[in-house]
């Protein structure tokens, strides 16, 4: 756990604390977050600061039968057992990214991209998409740039680009500056998280032709 | 006279050391006000206290309702929103740990998991629960420290400069968006200990 060594930004860890975060980003905020205690220690103090905002706002009147009417509710809702920690230590996936896949790493139903790399893309209700990729060690992903923001979080093996070696917990955050060309790390099959806002763009024109049959 | 150093030196440090940053009048610097809500909510807890919820609900639900308007909700979706959040926080006041968060936080994730769910109708992926839960009985300690930090925060919120509170309750009520946060420029938040400090530094990090 301690080395993780990239990090969620303040800026996505405080609108993720804000509920302002689109989904596929929260996905990745919240399987970081699962096994990175520095994040989840920021994001505690940032939601203190939730806390603090909404203690010194000026309330509003509720309506008059509002306590009565809760009251009322209580009594038909059941009390919330205790989330059951399901064994995540041999899992793969932390338990966040599990509930979307339907399971770990083996109930993932990948299609293939060619060149040994595939991708699962992920159901959400958000504008923003998600996506699992699988990249065999020592192969390269197509050189793309960004028009908005993209999220990868590596869960499995390694790859390094331009800024650095990225191992299971890591996650790059790049934006519209960053060109980058992330190359598997030989050995172990590299598995990734990976959402952006907006469609990447590839260099080459071959994978710009695939693009929309691909998704991504 | 000092009493506090005589009770029990723990307190006395504590306190001490959060008015080497920030004035206060000597080490009891306590809240009756958050501690009486941690009372409460242990309460509802162990009891089902009917009575103590309805002082929970006397003081939340009013400023739960307005942070539901300020994200958007029209007066009808906030009020059955808030019922909801209130009730929830019956239902799960078994999982609140007050040596984690103090019973405003808590409040704010239960209302803030509510809006996104019932505003922006997508789901909030949360993270991994720590294997621990709550202590039966959570170390005091902790748990005054956790107070004592919470209200240095508010007090540094309360005293940012108008445009610069405008702009953190705008990020945090809902209308400035991942891109916008981290466009804002720079918020001088003066030098203040541990975890607020932090708190307060990242958020200008976040901001600039």
């Amino acid at each position: 756990m301690s080395e993780i060594k990239h990090h969620l930004t303040d800026a996505l860890l405080l609108s993720y604390a804000a509920g302002t975060l689109d989904e596929g980003f929260s996905l990745v905020a919240a399987t970081h977050i699962s096994l990175c205690d520095d994040c989840r220690a920021r994001l505690e103090s940032f939601e203190a600061v939730g806390g603090a905002l909404v203690d010194e706002c000026e309330g509003v009147a509720l309506a008059d039968n509002a306590l009565e009417a809760t009251l009322a509710m209580i009594d038909v809702v059941p009390v919330v057992a205790s989330a059951a920690t399901s064994p995540s230590a041999k899992c793969v996936f932390p338990s966040p990214l599990r509930e979307y896949v339907g399971g770990d790493l083996d109930a993932v139903r990948w299609r293939p991209l060619g060149g040994g790399v595939k991708q699962a893309v992920l159901k959400t209700g958000g504008e923003d998409k998600v996506r699992l990729l699988s990249i065999p060690g020592g192969t390269a992903m197509p050189d793309h740039g960004h028009r908005g923001l993209e999220l990868t979080m590596v869960l499995q093996g390694a790859f390094e680009d331009a800024d650095g070696h990225f191992g299971r917990g890591d996650v790059e955050v790049a934006d519209e500056d960053l060109h980058h060309t992330p190359v598997a790390v030989a050995g172990e099959v590299c598995i990734c998280l990976a959402a952006t806002d907006a469609p990447l763009r590839f260099k080459g024109l071959v994978p710009r032709m695939a693009q929309p049959f691909l998704g991504i | 006279m000092n009493v506090a150093i005589e009770e029990g030196a723990v307190p006395a440090r504590a306190a001490s050391y959060a008015g080497s940053v920030m004035q206060t009048d000597g080490p009891d610097n306590s809240s009756p006000e958050n501690d009486r809500f941690v009372e409460l909510v242990t309460r509802v807890r162990q009891n089902g206290d009917r009575e103590a919820f309805a002082a929970v609900f006397r003081h939340f639900a009013p400023r739960v309702k307005a942070f539901l308007m300020k994200s958007g909700a029209n007066e009808g979706l906030a009020e059955e929103c808030t019922q909801e959040v209130m009730a929830t926080l019956w239902t799960k006041a078994h999982m609140f740990d007050p040596t984690r968060a103090s019973v405003s936080t808590w409040v704010f994730t239960i209302a803030r998991n509510r809006k996104i769910d019932a505003l922006r109708r997508i789901k909030r992926p949360e993270p991994e629960e720590l294997p621990w839960g709550p202590e039966p009985e959570p170390d005091q300690v902790d748990v005054m420290t956790l107070r004592q930090e919470s209200e240095k925060l508010a007090e540094a919120i309360a005293s940012l400069p108008d445009k610069q509170r405008d702009l953190i309750q705008r990020a945090y009520f809902g209308d400035l968006s991942h891109a916008e946060i981290a466009e804002q420029t720079g918020l001088p938040l003066g030098t203040i200990k541990s975890r607020i400090r932090l708190a307060l530094e990242r958020l200008r990090h976040a901001m600039g």
